[in-house]
């Protein structure tokens, strides 16, 4: 095609009302189509939404989560749980470590004793039922622990990056290289350890181990919102940078910091099972499933029930909270939403 | 509005009666859609995308579709060469390639038909080369699938068609080696390598500079008429589409609302959104007059060059040799300098625009950031009012802001997805400290009337905006400091050009109203020329020429100013002065 040399906007004289300039002609007649206007109608550039009530990015994700039934199975699920962990005494009237009598070691289902006895002759229901406390205490604040400790250090790490990115990343990535298990066997060795072993001292030692995973997630979330236009803008605005760390970057980097906490909360009470199972995690007369799971290990073959109860407690839990977790993840991600 | 062309029949029988055969002389259409609708399931039941769309392609002809996002331009496109997403179907009409019907034609036959028949150019270059593959492989999987010889030379001749220098041995560069430009070049080349007779090329060039854009648009122009391939070009700018094709198809809400030959299409639009596109595509008439008219301010003293309007204008901003350099981390500490912004000078008059023009990479968005004092600078100085912004301390910086405001290029993700509309708007009441609680709504209920929103926006979150709606927003947002400057980076670059016409007006009003300064950072020529009254025009780091816009414009000095004017969209034709 020869290129005519074209005259730069707003030289020609704009009276013109023949169009000049290069434009293509075919060799074929065009014909020149115009819709129906009514078929066609053109609506007002840019119009205001409709009268909707207002929506959210939390509503949002609540209208949504309220029509999954994996969130209704797992929110029912775990709210029986904390009212069993809450008011135990509304489930048994046994209490779990008294009046275990040997003559009932290993015994199957009485009157009164739906679930039957464990091998020291205690009642299996209030033995599972008192457990969920510990089960649910250890696992709820270990949680706690670690997005606390966990989103501080990756929040600050992913914000002012540079060399402050580099230490705490790196002494994340110390810690993370320690297995939770082989380190929590080790630490508990220490005397203060020894000494003190309860419910507290467990939750110490899995969020030692547990905040490199929470803090690498939030330091991933910070940097990708860190760089977003609105938080320049609040800088320009006169927000200090910890001010927009906190009030905008921070909330912005929620979502998927909350759906790996929701997940971590089941690992953190297997964790708890398993370390009372190698019987270094809660002393043997705190009530707890991991603890239960362990006693009941030599008579797997003459009572195997005794092993089955506390084991499908754990597991309902556990699940449900990774249940809940997943429906959060679909609900909360940034891809599914609107825009 | 009268016009011979459509005088036979009626519209509607001209559409329906006279196949297009006919109308063009016993030529068989190459492409024909007839009435074609597509549909889409989704979760919330079927959505039409496309209803009633009409178009054929002749042999050899270049048809542009052009539209704004959602319009329904490049899933029409899609449907032709059988690329809808899965949940996409045809539900009514046909597909007619070369007189062959490939609406419901089996997948083996439209595998065949691709690339051999039907090429493509897709839309983002950086995305559609596979990053693990080397350049020249991709050239030779398509000849390959198409069965043509597919040896180096045979990929080296396919690149070098394309405009690519040096092609055997880019053949064997990785697609990160390549520019923006090459890559598309490379795109090209793979989508005309089978010599096919339709080309479907999607946005081909939104994404490049403007001066690659012309580059690559021209040597497609020459190859495809070279090859005597039809082309099938989807865009939303209009001013290209008219100066790239035959004819062009308007599409508004997946109808085709308007067809016809470029020249008659924007003289003598006909339907009401036509004429809405041809008015709003930046032109020569600039909104700014038109709103001081509407103000009742005295036209002449406007119309002329602010520079002119007398000596009476203090410079709000002045910026001297202002230079910024980078340390590019290098390996095992080494870095080397890379100097973004070279030796800058500027001024900004009170009440005036002034636009930084430049290609991406030029340091025009760097210079805005560090007037906004969010960067710092290596050397220079940028006065605002006299006082030399790069050396205040905490508390100086901190009232600093109130009076210069930034306004940014994407309405997504300028606002905070957490925050409601009112406490967006706020929020810079509250940092400063201004009013209490019943006195900042009052304000807020100003700037959204300001800024032509409803007030019962103010409970609502971002994403239930559209773009045009966040942008002003965000422009109430910035104005609610009172700031004397407004500092707009590619503000209006991500709208649609309708949506654009109307923030560029509302910011031409604000300035009218508020005597704003703005600094518009923009890689937009056509937009600098309805908004600005000064230009700079920056390349790679340095200002290479500045001056009043009709200076500029009419009088450009260096070879890059007319390099960058003449690639303009559209900068060859001149539109009629009123649209009805």
């Amino acid at each position: 095609m020869p290129e005519p040399t074209p005259s730069p906007l707003g030289t020609a004289a704009p009276t013109a009302a023949t169009p000049v300039g290069r434009t293509k002609r075919s060799s074929y007649p065009i014909e020149h189509f115009v819709a129906d206007v009514d078929e066609t109608p053109v609506r007002a550039t840019d119009s205001t939404v409709s009268d909707a009530a207002p929506r959210s990015l939390w509503g949002e994700a609540w209208r949504s989560l309220r029509k999954q039934p994996l969130f209704i199975i797992s929110a029912i699920l775990i709210l029986a749980v904390i009212f069993v962990a809450l008011f135990p005494g509304l489930f048994t009237n046994e209490p779990p470590n008294e009046n275990c009598l040997l003559e009932n070691s290993d015994g199957g289902p009485a009157p009164g004793h739906p679930l039957g006895f464990t091998v020291q002759g205690c009642d299996i229901l209030s033995r599972v039922v008192h457990g969920t406390q510990s089960s649910l205490t250890v696992g709820l604040f270990a949680t706690l622990g670690v997005v606390l400790i966990g989103g501080l250090i990756g929040a600050l790490a992913g914000f002012f990056g540079g060399w402050v990115d580099a230490v705490l990343a790196r002494i994340g990535d110390i810690f993370f290289a320690l297995p939770l298990i082989l380190g929590a066997i080790v630490v508990v060795q220490l005397p203060v350890f020894q000494q003190n072993r309860n419910v507290w001292t467990l939750v110490v030692i899995l969020v030692t181990f547990g905040w490199p995973q929470i803090a690498r997630i939030t330091r991933a979330a910070v940097i990708e919102v860190r760089n977003a236009d609105f938080v320049t803008a609040a800088r320009s605005l006169g927000v200090s940078p910890l001010g927009a760390l906190v009030k905008h970057v921070i909330p912005n980097a929620l979502a998927p910091v909350i759906v790996i906490a929701t997940i971590s909360l089941g690992t953190f009470i297997v964790a708890e099972s398993t370390l009372s199972f190698l019987g270094i995690g809660l002393p043997p007369d705190v009530m707890s499933w991991g603890n239960d799971i362990f006693s009941a290990k030599p008579s797997l073959r003459s009572n195997p029930m005794a092993i089955f109860w506390p084991g499908l407690a754990l597991s309902i839990t556990v699940l449900s909270f990774i249940m809940l977790g997943d429906a959060l993840r679909d609900a909360l991600d940034p891809k599914a939403r609107k825009r | 509005m009268s016009s011979s062309i459509s005088s036979g029949g009626g519209r509607r029988a001209a559409r329906n009666d006279t196949p297009a055969r006919a109308a063009s002389g016993g030529v068989q259409p190459l492409l024909e859609l007839r009435d074609l609708a597509i549909t889409f399931s989704t979760a919330n039941g079927d959505v039409p995308a496309v209803r009633n769309a009409h178009l054929t392609v002749m042999p050899g002809e270049t048809v542009a579709i052009v539209g704004e996002s959602g319009s329904g331009k490049s899933t029409t496109a899609l449907a032709a060469i059988g690329l809808l997403p899965a949940n996409g179907r045809v539900s009514n009409g046909s597909i007619i390639f070369d007189g062959e019907d490939i609406t419901s034609a089996s997948e083996k036959r439209i595998i065949e038909l691709r690339g051999s028949s039907i090429g493509m150019v897709p839309q983002d270059p950086m995305s559609n080369l596979n990053p693990v593959w080397k350049i020249g492989f991709q050239v030779k999987e398509t000849l390959r699938a198409n069965g043509l010889p597919s040896g180096p030379q045979d990929v080296a001749k396919v690149l070098s068609e394309a405009g690519l220098p040096d092609a055997a041995s880019r053949a064997n560069q990785y697609p990160h080696e390549f520019s923006g430009g090459m890559r598309q070049r490379a795109l090209i080349a793979i989508g005309l390598s089978c010599r096919p007779r339709l080309l479907i090329a999607d946005e081909p060039t939104s994404a490049l500079d403007v001066t690659v854009q012309r580059q690559i648009l021209d040597h497609l122009d020459t190859m495809t008429e070279e090859l005597g391939t039809a082309v099938l070009l989807i865009t939303h700018d209009l001013g290209l589409a008219a100066e790239r094709a035959h004819k062009v198809i308007v599409m508004y809400k997946g109808q085709v609302v308007e067809a016809g030959p470029a020249l008659e299409l924007l003289t003598n639009p006909r339907h009401p959104y036509t004429q809405k596109l041809v008015a709003s595509a930046p032109s020569i008439a600039s909104r700014r007059i038109e709103s001081a008219k509407k103000a009742g301010v005295a036209t002449d003293d406007l119309l002329a060059p602010a520079a002119a309007r007398g000596p009476s204008l203090d410079k709000v901003i002045e910026v001297e040799d202002l230079t910024k350099v980078f340390k590019i981390r290098g390996n095992w500490g080494r870095s080397t300098d890379f100097t973004a912004v070279d030796k800058v000078s500027f001024s900004i008059a009170r009440g005036t625009t002034t636009a930084v023009v430049g290609e991406s990479g030029s340091g025009k968005s760097t210079v805005a950031k560090m007037v906004l004092g969010l960067e710092g600078a290596t050397s220079g100085s940028i006065k605002f009012d006299g006082v030399d912004i790069t050396t205040l301390g905490r508390k100086e910086m901190f009232d600093f802001r109130r009076r210069v405001q930034p306004i940014f290029q994407d309405p997504y993700g300028s606002l905070d997805p957490m925050y409601n509309i009112y406490r967006t708007i706020e929020e810079p009441l509250r940092v400063h400290g201004i009013g209490d609680a019943k006195s900042r709504e009052k304000k807020v209920r100003e700037l959204l009337d300001q800024v032509a929103l409803p007030s019962s926006m103010m409970q609502r979150f971002p994403n239930e905006l559209s773009g045009g709606q966040r942008q002003r927003v965000a422009i109430a947002r910035a104005l609610a400091l009172d700031p004397e400057v407004v500092i707009c980076d590619e503000a209006v670059s991500a709208l649609d050009v309708l949506v654009q016409a109307q923030i560029l007006n509302l910011l031409a009003d604000l300035q009218a109203d508020l005597g704003l300064s703005y600094l518009f950072i923009t890689h937009d020529l056509a937009v600098v020329r309805q908004i600005a009254d000064h230009v700079a025009v920056m390349e790679k780091g340095r200002l290479v020429e500045q001056g009043t816009t009709d200076e500029v414009f009419d009088n450009p000095r260096t070879a890059y100013t007319q390099a960058l004017l003449a690639a303009i969209p559209g900068a060859g034709l001149v539109l009629p002065p009123e649209v009805a």
